[in-house]
């Protein structure tokens, strides 16, 4: 055993030799590219069921409809970008105001932890009828809603959640409630938020992509999937659902990016670096 | 600062009492019937078991915990207006710095809030850190520092606005001996080299012999002061303080007044130091090594 543990120690692994990037990113990306080359033959092959498609069929739907997909990435895109600014803003004055009155709070706190365990997305056709079903607005309302209940759950947790020494602290000073929030509650809300707001982003896709199911213009990802598909177009219903994915992946990486820009001094607490 | 002094205590408290309300409707009395004077220039440690009201009664004077009756004053004024006026800072258990401001940040705080501004500011934060010796980490954030170094950023911070009065609140209670014993030396340079009069919570008799000029010996239920111990010690102090027989004797003295026995009783002679102890050095000081709590 100890000579085992010896011969480990001089040799490191030859992913490890590559360096730490390189270590850290090859592996899943391997595994990723066999399994579309899997799912590449296995459809090619029709051991699995036709509406799985192929990679390739993806892949061409992709240039043959590029046009078209593009466009309805980008509606898709504004509707839940639109739904997460709606989401995000209501939420976060909801916060201040649970976190400013502890009555708003323990009426508003409790409803909403219940409010969010429903499935919301059931609301969409309200929303649709609501707001017009060719509306945008429908589909960012539905968005919206999903977006809210992390926001403002996990923000007035942020706003709350003070250390009481840190408020004895303040206390000594003898400032006002404003400068309190000002200077503790909102940067110790700041790492709340930004979780919350990652979580809040794919939501957003999710209800607008969900809301488009229901109805409304055709030329926005949920409808071209679901045409697609209908009509036995397999492959240009997962060129849709790629080119959704990869408009929230985007919108993720934004997100995080500014998260890293806003709270520094949390990202590395939390990595434990510098 | 320096000018309001004469004979004039910095802390004046008499016929203090705190109760707090208990859940089945009740009342405890957490401290009853304190009086003290604490004068210019003191370092006063308050000792004694959890739930004597030492915390609580350091609370009272800073205004951050109302008593239930009797009156404080700090400074000659209200505890409430001395708390306005900045008159005191504070140190608790926990460094409490904020994890997005950095050392220095931290320290401009309490000069942010009162509006210092400019050179002034600078000035005094390149002081302050000077005087914790973390100048050379003024741009660190408080996770890349050691628990130690955190609290000589919260000593830093709490002395940037030159208040007349330390309050602290056990402050080296989380942590290890090692660094408890170094950091004691170090207040005791900065009261040394501030002339701030310190009022100093602890549960350590060591630490309470070392650092004060007098030692307030609490004990519980209800809170009351209990005895008071001059501490003779010579200053200015050193390690080398903490290997004297009267260091010892102190430790002992202080220990018997947490026993609730009267020093006096069984030592009529307390100011001449240690002539006839019975006990060899080597048992005091085993004795002394252990900490109350």
């Amino acid at each position: 055993m100890t000579a085992g543990t010896a011969a480990a120690k001089r040799q490191p692994g030859w992913l490890a030799r590559l360096g730490p990037r390189a270590g850290k990113i090859l592996p899943p990306l391997v595994v990723f590219v066999v399994l579309v080359l899997l799912w590449e033959i296995l459809g090619k092959a029709g051991s699995i069921p036709r509406p799985l498609s192929t990679p390739t069929s993806m892949a061409d739907a992709l240039v043959e409809h590029a046009d078209v997909l593009l466009r309805s990435a980008w509606a898709t895109l504004i509707e839940a970008l639109g739904g997460l600014l709606i989401g995000t803003a209501l939420g976060l004055i909801m916060a201040f105001a649970a976190a400013r009155f502890i009555v708003a709070r323990d009426i508003l706190l409790p409803l909403a932890i219940g409010a969010a365990a429903i499935p919301l997305v059931a609301l969409a056709p309200i929303f649709n009828n609501w707001f017009g079903i060719a509306n945008p607005l429908s589909k960012m309302a539905m968005s919206a809603v999903l977006v809210f209940f992390p926001i403002f759950i996990s923000a007035t947790r942020g706003l709350v959640e003070v250390s009481p020494s840190a408020l004895e602290l303040m206390r000594s000073y003898a400032v006002s409630d404003t400068e309190v929030l000002r200077r503790v509650r909102v940067p110790n809300m700041l790492p709340f938020f930004f979780t919350a707001l990652k979580v809040s982003t794919t939501l957003a896709f999710i209800g607008a992509i969900v809301a488009e199911y229901f109805g409304g213009t055709s030329e926005v990802i949920g409808r071209v999937v679901l045409t697609a598909m209908f009509a036995g177009n397999f492959g240009l219903g997962w060129a849709g659902i790629l080119l959704g994915a990869l408009a929230a992946i985007v919108a993720y990486l934004v997100v995080s990016a500014v998260e890293r820009r806003a709270i520094p001094w949390y990202i590395s607490l939390r990595d434990g670096d510098i | 600062m320096t000018d309001a002094t004469a004979d004039r205590p910095v802390v004046h408290l008499s016929g203090l009492d705190k109760s707090f309300p208990t859940k089945g409707g009740g009342e405890t009395a957490a401290l009853q019937g304190i009086d003290l004077d604490v004068q210019t220039g003191e370092f006063i440690s308050l000792i004694g078991p959890s739930g004597c009201g030492k915390s609580t009664l350091l609370r009272i004077v800073g205004d951050l915990i109302e008593p239930t009756a009797g009156s404080v004053e700090v400074n000659g004024k209200s505890a409430r207006q001395a708390r306005v006026d900045r008159d005191y800072g504070i140190v608790f258990q926990a460094p409490v710095l904020f994890d997005w401001r950095s050392v220095e940040a931290n320290v401009r705080l309490p000069l942010e809030i009162s509006g210092v501004t400019g050179a002034e500011r600078d000035k005094r934060i390149d002081e302050m850190l000077d005087l914790v010796e973390l100048s050379g980490f003024r741009d660190h954030y408080p996770h890349q520092l050691s628990g130690g170094m955190q609290q000589r950023v919260a000593i830093a911070r709490a002395l940037a606005l030159q208040p007349a009065l330390l309050l602290m609140d056990e402050p080296f209670g989380a942590l290890d001996e090692m660094t408890r014993e170094r950091l004691n030396a170090e207040v005791l340079r900065i009261w040394r080299a501030t002339g701030k009069t310190v009022i100093f919570v602890t549960h350590s008799i060591p630490e309470a012999v070392f650092l004060s000029t007098r030692a307030v010996v609490m004990s519980p239920r209800p809170g009351r002061i209990s005895h008071v111990v001059d501490v003779d010690l010579p200053q200015p102090r050193s390690e080398d303080s903490r290997e004297t027989d009267r260091y010892y004797e102190l430790v002992t003295e202080v220990r018997e007044a947490l026993r609730g026995r009267t020093p006096d009783a069984d030592k009529p002679d307390t100011d001449t130091p240690g002539t006839d102890e019975p006990a060899s050095p080597s048992q005091e000081r085993a004795r002394a090594e252990g900490s109350f709590g």
